[in-house]
C-alpha cells in the first residue's frame, strides 16, 4: 500500500455508532451489547478464560470507545494491545510524521512508513492486527475545543503524548467530561504511570503538578531506552482494559514510578489537592474551563 | 532524623540513593529541605536548581513542597516525567 492509499484510510469518514454506552458512567453499560461470534470466542478466548474477565468483559471491550493521544513510544504498545484485545472503537490522535529516529522504540511503525503520518501507519498496522476494531484517525493538532468534542465521544482516554501542555489540556477535558484517564510518561530510563477516574473530588493530573512552570525534557535531547516505553505503555494498556471491563483494582490514587537503571519501582499515594484549579470543589463550582 | 531517597535522574546525578539528615530548625517543609540540599553547592545546586520542578513525597505520599516534615519522616525526591 502506498501513502496515497494510507491517507485515504486516514481521511475515511467513519460514522459514529449509536451510543450503546452511557457517557456519564465510568463503568461500561452492557445492557445491549452484541453477541460474540465463534471466531471472536476463539480470537479472545485466552482473556475470556480469566475468571473476572469472561464473556462479559469481552462484550464490554467490544462496546468500548477509547481515545489514544500520541502514537509514539507509549502509544505504540497501547494502540496494539487495545486493538488486539478487541476494544470496539479506537480514536487515534497524532499530528506527526514518522522519522527514522522514531523506529528504535515506536514499534507500531515500519521502516517502509518513514514520511507517512503516524495515524496512517497506525491505521494500516492495527487493521492487519485486528480488522474487527473500528479506527478513527485524528491527524490535526488537538485544540482545547477539539479535545472536548472527541473526549465526549469516548469512555476512556490514554495519554501517550510527550509534553506537559497537552497533558494538562487532556486532563482538563477528561475531568470536565468525567471520563477516566490513564496517564503514562517516560524518558531516559525512568517512567511514571497513574490513572484518574474523572469523578468529582479528584485527584487529577493537575494535582500531580501544582506549579505552572514546567520545562519538558524531550527524548530527542535526553535519549530514551526503547523497551522502557514498552513497559510503561503496556501498563497503560493493562489499566485501560481493567477500567473498561471492571477487572481488578485500577491505579486510581496511586502513582507508579520506575527507575529502570536499578529496576526499582515506587508506589506513591496521590490525593486530591484541595487547591487544585481543575478538580477541587471550588474549581468545579466555577466555570470549569481551567486547565 | 529525616531519611531522604533520591530516585532515577536525581540518584544518578547525585551519585546517592539515600541519606539521613538531622532534623534542624531551618528544615520545616519539603521546600526547606530542597533549599538545604541546594545550599551544599556543586552537583546539588546543579541537580536541584531553584525554580525547577521536583516531585516530593513524604512517607510514600505525594505532597506539595510547602508540606511540613516531621522527625522520622521519609522524604522521596523524584524528577517529573512528561515525555512519551
Ligand atoms: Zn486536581
Amino acid at each position: 500500500m502506498d501513502i496515497t492509499n494510507a491517507e485515504r484510510i486516514e481521511s475515511r469518514e467513519i460514522p459514529c455508532q449509536d451510543h450503546r454506552l452511557n457517557p456519564d458512567q465510568a463503568m461500561i453499560d452492557t445492557r445491549c451489547v452484541v453477541d460474540l461470534s465463534d471466531e471472536q470466542l476463539l480470537r479472545y478466548g485466552r482473556q475470556i478464560l480469566l475468571p473476572d474477565f469472561g464473556i462479559e468483559g469481552q462484550e464490554r471491550l467490544a462496546a468500548a470507545r477509547v481515545l489514544i493521544v500520541g502514537l509514539g513510544g507509549l502509544g505504540s504498545p497501547v494502540a496494539m494491545y487495545l486493538a488486539a484485545a478487541g476494544v470496539g472503537r479506537i480514536h487515534l490522535a497524532d499530528f506527526d510524521r514518522i522519522d527514522l529516529s522514531n523506529l528504535q522504540r515506536q514499534i507500531l511503525h515500519d521502516t517502509d512508513h518513514i514520511g507517512w503520518t503516524k495515524t496512517a501507519s497506525a491505521c494500516q498496522r492495527l487493521a492487519r492486527l485486528n480488522p474487527e476494531v473500528e479506527i478513527i484517525a485524528i491527524q490535526s493538532r488537538l485544540s482545547t475545543e477539539s479535545l472536548r468534542v472527541v473526549v465526549a465521544q469516548v469512555d476512556l482516554v490514554v495519554d501517550c503524548c510527550d509534553n506537559f501542555a497537552t497533558r494538562l489540556a487532556i486532563n482538563g477535558a477528561c475531568f470536565a467530561a468525567g471520563v477516566p484517564l490513564v496517564s503514562g510518561a517516560a524518558i531516559r530510563m525512568e517512567g511514571q504511570i497513574t490513572a484518574f477516574s474523572g469523578s468529582s473530588g479528584g485527584p487529577c493530573y493537575r494535582c500531580l503538578h501544582p506549579s505552572e512552570v514546567h520545562e519538558d525534557r524531550t527524548c530527542s535531547a535526553n535519549g530514551v531506552l526503547a523497551p522502557l516505553v514498552g513497559i510503561i505503555g503496556s501498563i497503560q494498556a493493562t489499566e485501560a482494559i481493567k477500567i473498561l471491563t471492571g477487572l481488578g483494582t485500577p491505579l486510581y490514587g496511586r502513582l507508579l514510578l520506575l527507575d529502570a537503571a536499578t529496576m526499582d519501582w515506587r508506589s506513591l499515594s496521590l490525593n486530591a489537592d484541595p487547591e487544585c484549579p481543575v478538580c477541587s470543589r471550588e474549581a468545579s463550582g466555577s466555570s470549569g474551563t481551567s486547565l | 532524623m529525616i531519611r531522604i531517597c533520591y530516585f532515577a535522574r536525581f540518584r544518578e546525578q547525585l551519585g546517592l540513593a539515600q541519606e539521613e539528615v538531622p532534623c534542624q530548625p531551618g528544615i520545616l517543609t519539603a521546600e526547606d529541605l530542597l533549599a538545604h540540599l541546594r545550599a551544599r553547592g556543586g552537583v546539588w545546586a546543579e541537580a536541584l536548581p531553584e525554580g525547577d520542578r521536583v516531585m516530593t513525597a513524604i512517607n510514600q505520599e505525594l505532597v506539595r513542597p510547602e508540606t511540613a516534615i516531621r522527625d522520622d519522616d521519609e522524604v522521596g525526591i523524584f524528577p517529573p516525567v512528561t515525555g512519551g
